[in-house]
């Protein structure tokens, strides 16, 4: 598989999918997973996989001493397995600006060159496919369709690639032509396209032009939550209700439709409070926009959240709102029903498409989510058999089950 | 002759600490104490102790020929008395000689003129009974917070038994007056008004040490001769300034001390004198009035009230505190009566302001937070928290008027229950001494 994040160090959801479908496939006794990433830190949890890191595989030859490999690379790798990789450089690529180790180096985030890492990638996975042996090649996301594509033909193996996002979303369908180009290039070229939801496998047939027998949904589980985390306690001291939007603030996520309703709901009642959590390109504009609305003493922002305090927001919290104008598939209002908090999504997120204990309304419909807020923190009855049916469904969506599917598709490909 | 009126602002707001969304309901405490403590320690140490020290000196060795005036927030007070108590001993001594003038402001330097006029006056009545308890001096002059002034307020003042104030002398409003003469309000004639003179006040107060400043390096010497060349019929040179600026503002190694030692003796010399702003608005006589419908004050290039309630953070800010001020005024709880002093303080405003260009570096420069979203967002989750103890005092379905008559109610019973109980003992003590008298009475004739 080729992937572009992993747990612990994620930049946003792709992370979090990897680890959930990676961890539920191996679950089939007769899988093996191989994990690229640009940049492992040595810190990931390889129980149930073998990750490499593509700045760890040697493009150019150098002579490196047994104790320099050693030194370097145990922490992430057997030292052994570089020289293997290092047997099968297919070119010359000394112009190239490498290490000492002959390694190419990647940050792993999103940089402004993003570009030429995705192609630095996918000349790093020749070395890859060339060096292991496997049946499928499995790609997340556009940034490593042209490493997919690479290893697919060099070593004729089917490839499958797997939508998270598409650039329709990202960009609320006004796309950047050469990202745009990127994954029209891997869907055209590739054995399955496998989508989140259906909402992107529609986008994936309508936007990208593929034929419908390729195309296959996939949907998003979600992993089971740590004891730990189970129990974090409400921290809160205000008496009022509080309702949550937790995610970028971004133009994606449609953060100023959740302050419309909150605006909405605020003239009516005294009892609740709005909290947004995280940060974004939007978040000035959205703090200006609760001053002007003139409910800023009800209306919180907490900036931007890490690891442990996510949990402890939701858990504290009384309504989790996704106002997604477009969502792939949105894990975060399954984290929400987890931890017990009645949500309200947007029918315009993946997600929708397989709850059912939640409630849903269009994103733009500002008056109907105003409605849903004020009477699940009005209606007790509503709030908690929103809150024990929706964590009963959502420990039902396993990444065991997405794994299964993932898997059938694999055998097609194979035989 | 010529007369130079100084007066000094000393203000310290009590900064808010990092207040999350979580704190809320659970901590009432709202103040950074180091910072607190840090901040005023080191500007004491460099200009309110030695600054204090240098006028004494002056003051006596003039004896009662150079005169100057403070303004002094009631929160700076507050915060002096608990972390700088000799920064106050200073001042006292300072108002024994008889030539240094307290001014009165709003207790909270707060900007309630313009959102709460009831507010208004309970502050100024609060800071001028403060002042007469600390240094034993009746303030006769008013000075707004930051110098805010329009035709409104001085109504306001005027009614509260003023005089006499002090303002600011924008250009927009005096257009080819000078500022260095007494005039009075357009709405009240018998009020008299002093303004500031800016180009000689940001003299010192901004451009002493600028070495890219053609009059670089300023001496008293040549700072007196530009006021005593001013045309022979202005009287009055209004030098308004920070009191930071001694020390602080300008470091003492810009020789900021040394010049306003010499500035005396300069000026005894070219016959320009020294006076109180008290002293001045009795000595002449008001030249003109002053028309200020829109209200002006001495910060930014405006000199007007955008650096507080210039964009909507900060107006939304303003309106969701003073929407609860009528609540806590019926509260007899004395914490939430100091919060809602400390949290009225203009500079939680300032730092919201989003003003661009030179004034902005100013802003930033005096601001505890990243920027003025983040000095909004910590601002109102204090406020909330605040909101929601005010809250809690009254049930909140009782309109304020209902509210107060009934609390009226229950005060004046209250007074009531207590004079009967001391008519009970009255009566029930002229009931035992006829008893003790009827007691003793028997045995008397023995």
């Amino acid at each position: 598989m080729f992937g572009w994040e992993f747990p612990p160090h994620i930049l946003g959801g792709l992370g979090t999918a990897s680890y959930g479908l990676t961890k539920g496939m191996s679950q089939q006794e007769d899988m093996e997973i191989m994990f690229v990433i640009p940049k492992p830190w040595g810190d990931e949890d390889q129980s149930f996989l073998k990750i490499i890191g593509a700045n760890h595989t040697p493009v150019a030859w150098r002579d490196v001493q047994w104790e320099t490999a050693k030194s370097r690379l145990e922490k992430y790798m057997d030292p052994q397995e570089y020289y293997s990789l290092r047997d099968h450089i297919y070119a010359d690529f000394n112009y190239m600006h490498t290490n000492d180790l002959g390694c190419v180096e990647f940050s792993g985030r999103y940089p402004d060159n993003i570009l030429e890492e995705i192609n630095n990638y996918s000349i790093v996975a020749g070395v890859i496919a060339r060096t292991y042996n496997f049946d499928v090649i499995h790609a997340h996301d556009w940034l490593t369709y042209p490493a997919g594509l690479h290893a697919k033909s060099v070593t004729g193996k089917p490839l499958a690639i797997h939508v998270h996002a598409t650039e329709f979303d990202r960009s609320r369908g006004k796309p950047n032509p050469t990202v745009y180009g990127v994954e029209k290039d891997g869907m055209d070229n590739c054995d399955h396209i496998i989508c989140v939801s259906e909402l992107t496998r529609r986008t994936v047939l309508e936007n990208y032009h593929q034929p419908a027998w390729k195309v296959t949904t996939v949907h998003n589980a979600v992993e089971p939550l740590d004891p730990e985390i189970e129990a974090i306690e409400r921290l809160l001291g205000v008496s009022e209700k509080v309702v949550t939007f937790l995610g970028r603030i971004t133009m994606q996520k449609g953060p100023e439709f959740f302050v419309d309703a909150a605006t909405q709901v605020l003239k009516k009642s005294d009892h609740i409070r709005f909290v947004m959590a995280g940060s974004g390109d939007m978040m000035n504009q959205m703090i200006r926009l609760v001053a002007d609305r003139g409910i800023a003493d009800k209306f919180h922002f907490t900036g931007f959240l890490r690891g442990k305090q996510v949990y402890e927001m939701l858990k504290s919290s009384d309504v989790y709102v996704m106002p997604s104008v477009s969502e792939p598939f949105g894990i975060s209002p399954l984290e929400a029903m987890q931890c017990g908090v009645p949500s309200i999504i947007s029918y315009q997120s993946g997600c929708s498409e397989i709850l059912n204990h939640v409630i849903k309304t269009d994103y733009w419909d500002v008056d109907a989510m105003a409605d849903a807020i004020y009477s699940i923190c009005t209606h007790p009855a509503m709030a908690d058999f929103l809150q024990v049916e929706g964590k009963r469904e959502v420990d039902n969506i396993k990444w065991e089950d997405a794994g299964k599917k993932v898997r059938a598709i694999y055998d097609k490909l194979v035989h | 002759m010529k007369t130079i009126c100084f007066y000094f602002q000393i203000h310290q707001p009590f900064r808010l600490k990092r207040y999350r969304f979580f704190n809320i309901g659970r901590d009432h405490y709202y103040y950074d104490d180091y910072s607190n403590e840090e901040i005023l320690q080191q500007i004491a140490g460099r200009s309110y102790i030695p600054a204090n020290r240098m006028l004494l000196d002056l003051v006596n060795l003039y004896k009662g020929r150079f005169k100057v005036a403070f303004s002094i927030s009631g929160v700076a007070l507050d915060q002096m008395e608990v972390y700088m108590p000799e920064v106050i001993d200073g001042l006292r001594e300072l108002s024994h000689t008889g030539n240094v003038e307290f001014l009165s402001e709003t207790y909270g330097h707060s900007l309630s003129c313009h959102y709460d006029p009831v507010e208004f006056r309970n502050q100024v009545k609060m800071h001028a009974d403060r002042i007469k308890s600390l240094f034993g001096q009746e303030p006769k002059v008013f000075r707004n917070t930051e110098l805010i002034y329009s035709d409104e307020i001085s109504d306001m003042v005027y009614d509260m038994g003023y005089r006499k104030m002090i303002t600011e002398g924008a250009k927009h409003v005096l257009g080819w007056k000078s500022p260095n003469y007494v005039y009075t309000s357009i709405n009240q004639p018998k009020l008299k008004l002093l303004l500031r003179n800016s180009r000689f006040s940001d003299d010192l107060s901004f451009r002493f040490s600028n070495y890219s400043w053609s009059e670089y390096p300023l001496t008293a010497d040549k700072f007196i001769s530009w006021i005593a060349s001013t045309p022979p019929e202005e009287q009055v040179v209004n030098l308004f300034m920070n009191y930071e600026t001694l020390g602080n503002i300008q470091p003492s190694h810009t020789g900021i001390f040394e010049f306003m030692k010499a500035l005396p003796r300069f000026a005894f010399d070219r016959g320009v004198g020294f006076a109180t702003p008290g002293e001045a608005l009795d000595l002449y006589k008001p030249v003109g009035a002053a028309s200020v419908p829109y209200p002006i004050s001495w910060a930014d290039e405006e000199r007007d009230l955008s650096a507080w309630e210039g964009n909507t953070l900060q107006k939304s800010a303003l309106e969701t505190l003073y929407s609860v001020s009528e609540r806590v005024r019926l509260t007899s709880d004395r914490r939430l009566k100091q919060d809602w002093l400390y949290l009225q303080a203009s500079d939680h405003f300032y730092y919201m302001s989003t003003k661009h260009f030179s004034d902005g570096a100013v802003h930033s420069h005096f601001s505890p937070y990243t920027s003025a979203y983040d000095a909004f967002n910590n601002y109102m989750n204090v406020l909330s928290d605040f909101i929601g103890r005010v809250k809690a005092q009254f049930p909140d379905s009782v309109e304020n008027e209902e509210l107060n008559s009934l609390l009226l109610t229950i005060r004046n019973q209250e007074l009531e229950i207590k004079q009967l109980r001391s008519e009970l003992k009255k009566v029930i003590g002229s009931n035992e001494a006829n008893l003790v008298v009827k007691e003793k009475a028997p045995k008397n004739p023995k």
